[in-house]
């Protein structure tokens, strides 16, 4: 088996997403290479090669491929794609807007959003937001998939790992599509994706103000801050804090929802937490059905309560 | 310009989902059927740059049983000019839809066409994509906004670390995220001249497309559930549940 893992970058650091991937890729138990594509993307390069078991990085480096635009990178991709027997990448919107293309590109099916790789050609993925999971077999030669990154342990880095870097001069030019801005959510806190606590608001804070008082508590406890669509819809928060069927996935720790009801779409989103608080003023609200921990109250009261709370322990340590 | 947008008829979204007890699939007789929501997006944007007097034509396609039919109605009372069915009752999945929406677009020359970046019951978020690269046109995903200039669309993408605008050369496809707009209600009137509005069927066997799935469903299954835990009465009970029963904090 040829394991081929397309990596998520922004030519200046390896999202963290690809240790997951690493990690999902590793489950063939086949020879694993990595393609990188951008531009001036040295210092990615670097971190990639300590990528294990990593053997061989192909590098596409050109001003051409700067965005990672689908329309020209899909089908370089389909050009490598074709040496593999499996090529991989992260469910995320990188992956989501890219390997659907190449697929169309080489033929063959994509399976989206993989939790588990049962066999060779065996995946399993939600589907119904969730509420049900499919077991599929892919009778394609060539196997495209992106895993869900929560399903999947992050792999380490190995200082010492040697790896051969391949450079590619294949030139594909794009007169189709344009990068023009963007406008990135800066913040200090942990990744969404990634943190180990996540706090969510929503509707219930009824202002973009108010939901602030939910940022300072995620300051307080070093936690990420989510959003249900609602809160998101309400323009509370920046649409990339959506956690849910749509937004983004999350597993962490602990998981506080404040003044969320719990919609399947938002709970397809955050099941998979080790531990769900649930603080809403509702005693009937849905998401007590699922939260290890369920306190019935108004969050405005209990956020600064809980805030002093932890602030006191965080003197203490 | 003309534009077409590819409607799938759904499980609709407040519906209970029960897996079958054979496996085979999730349960649909009796279950309420409705337009998937990001298609819904998907129509009202054709509609508003129709109102805009950017879109001259729009063409509705579902891919499906003659049901289907209602789902387009939904999508003409919304303000679509007509309806096409491509009819089967065979699985149609992501790579085979589109491969049948290409040869749709060949037949109709839309500039643009729009679909939901997503369907609510498969979860696939592929379709888009696929016809974009089998017609090698742009694309413009989990779109947030769209802006047309004459030869050249502005789309802005709902992405994980935020919004990016991209430029794209026309013909294109856009996939429709969430905050693109809030599709309208429909009013009486509205319904009623849509059963005026034309919708014509094409068996899918008469265009000898390549429909057959590459993926094999061999079970659907039901996710564990997660049971409901206990309720605390305060804060500080709370804090002390998490710190030293759950041991998080």
């Amino acid at each position: 088996m040829k394991i081929l893992l397309l990596l998520e970058h922004d030519n200046n650091d390896l999202k963290s997403s690809n240790f997951h991937t690493l990690s999902a890729s590793q489950q063939w138990g086949g020879e694993i290479d990595a393609l990188l594509i951008g531009y001036r993307c040295d210092a990615v390069l670097e971190k990639a090669k300590k990528l294990l078991p990593v053997q061989r990085i192909r590098v596409a480096d050109a001003p051409a491929y700067e965005h990672q635009l689908a329309e020209n990178t899909a089908p370089l991709i389909a050009e490598i794609a074709k040496k593999y027997d499996v090529v991989l990448t992260a469910a995320t919107t990188f992956g989501k807007n890219i390997l659907p293309r190449v697929a169309a590109l080489l033929n063959v099916a994509m399976i989206s959003d993989v939790i588990k790789i049962v066999s060779a050609d065996v995946f399993i993925r939600p589907i119904f937001a969730g509420n049900a999971l499919a077991t599929i077999k892919s009778h394609d030669k060539i196997k495209l998939l992106t895993v869900r990154t929560t399903a999947f342990p992050s792999a380490q880095s190995d200082e010492n790992h040697t790896v051969i870097v391949e450079t590619l001069t294949t030139l594909i030019p794009n007169d189709l599509s344009e990068f023009v801005d963007q406008t990135l959510t800066l913040s200090t806190r942990p990744d969404l994706a990634d943190a180990r606590v996540v706090v969510s608001g929503g509707r219930a804070f009824k202002s973009a103000d108010n939901f602030k008082q939910l940022e300072r508590f995620a300051d307080t406890i070093g936690a990420a801050v989510g959003a249900s669509r609602a809160a998101v819809d309400a323009g509370f928060a920046p649409n990339d804090y959506q956690v849910g069927q749509t937004g983004k996935v999350v597993a962490p720790e602990l998981y506080m929802a404040f003044g969320i009801s719990g919609a399947i779409q938002h709970v397809a989103g955050m099941k998979d937490s080790k531990v769900i608080v649930a603080i809403n003023n509702d005693p009937e609200a849905p998401i007590f059905q699922m939260a290890d921990y369920g306190l019935v109250g108004d969050l405005f009261k209990i956020l600064p309560e809980l805030q002093d709370e932890l602030s006191k322990d965080a003197k203490c340590d | 310009m003309k534009v077409l947008v590819a409607v799938k008829r759904v499980v609709d979204f407040a519906a209970q989902i029960r897996v079958r007890l054979d496996e085979t699939g999730v349960e649909t007789a009796n279950v309420k059927m409705s337009m998937n929501p990001f298609d819904e997006i998907a129509v009202e944007e054709a509609v508003r740059l129709k109102e805009k007097g950017i879109a001259t034509e729009i063409v509705i396609v579902s891919i499906g049983t003659s049901a289907n039919q209602e789902t387009l109605r939904t999508a003409l009372a919304m303000g679509a000019d007509r309806g096409i069915l491509i009819e089967t009752d065979q699985e149609i999945q992501p790579l085979a839809a589109a491969h049948i929406l290409k040869v749709l677009v060949e037949r109709e020359s839309p500039r643009l066409v729009m679909t939901g970046k997503q369907a609510i019951d498969t979860d696939n978020n592929q379709v888009g994509q696929m016809l974009a690269g089998l017609l090698n046109w742009s694309q413009g995903t989990f779109a947030s906004k769209i802006v047309v200039e004459h030869e050249t669309l502005y789309v802005t993408r709902e992405i994980d670390g935020g919004l990016l605008t991209i430029k794209l050369k026309l013909p294109a496809v856009v996939t429709t995220d969430l905050r693109l707009n809030e599709p309208r209600y429909l009013s009486l009137p509205n319904i009623v001249q849509a059963k005026r509005k034309s919708i014509s069927i094409v068996p899918v066997a008469e265009w000898q497309v390549d429909i057959k799935p590459h993926l094999e469903i061999l079970k659907v299954t039901a996710p564990e559930k997660r049971r409901a835990g206990i309720k605390v009465n305060s804060v500080k009970e709370l804090v002390d549940k998490l710190r030293h029963e759950a041991q998080v904090i």
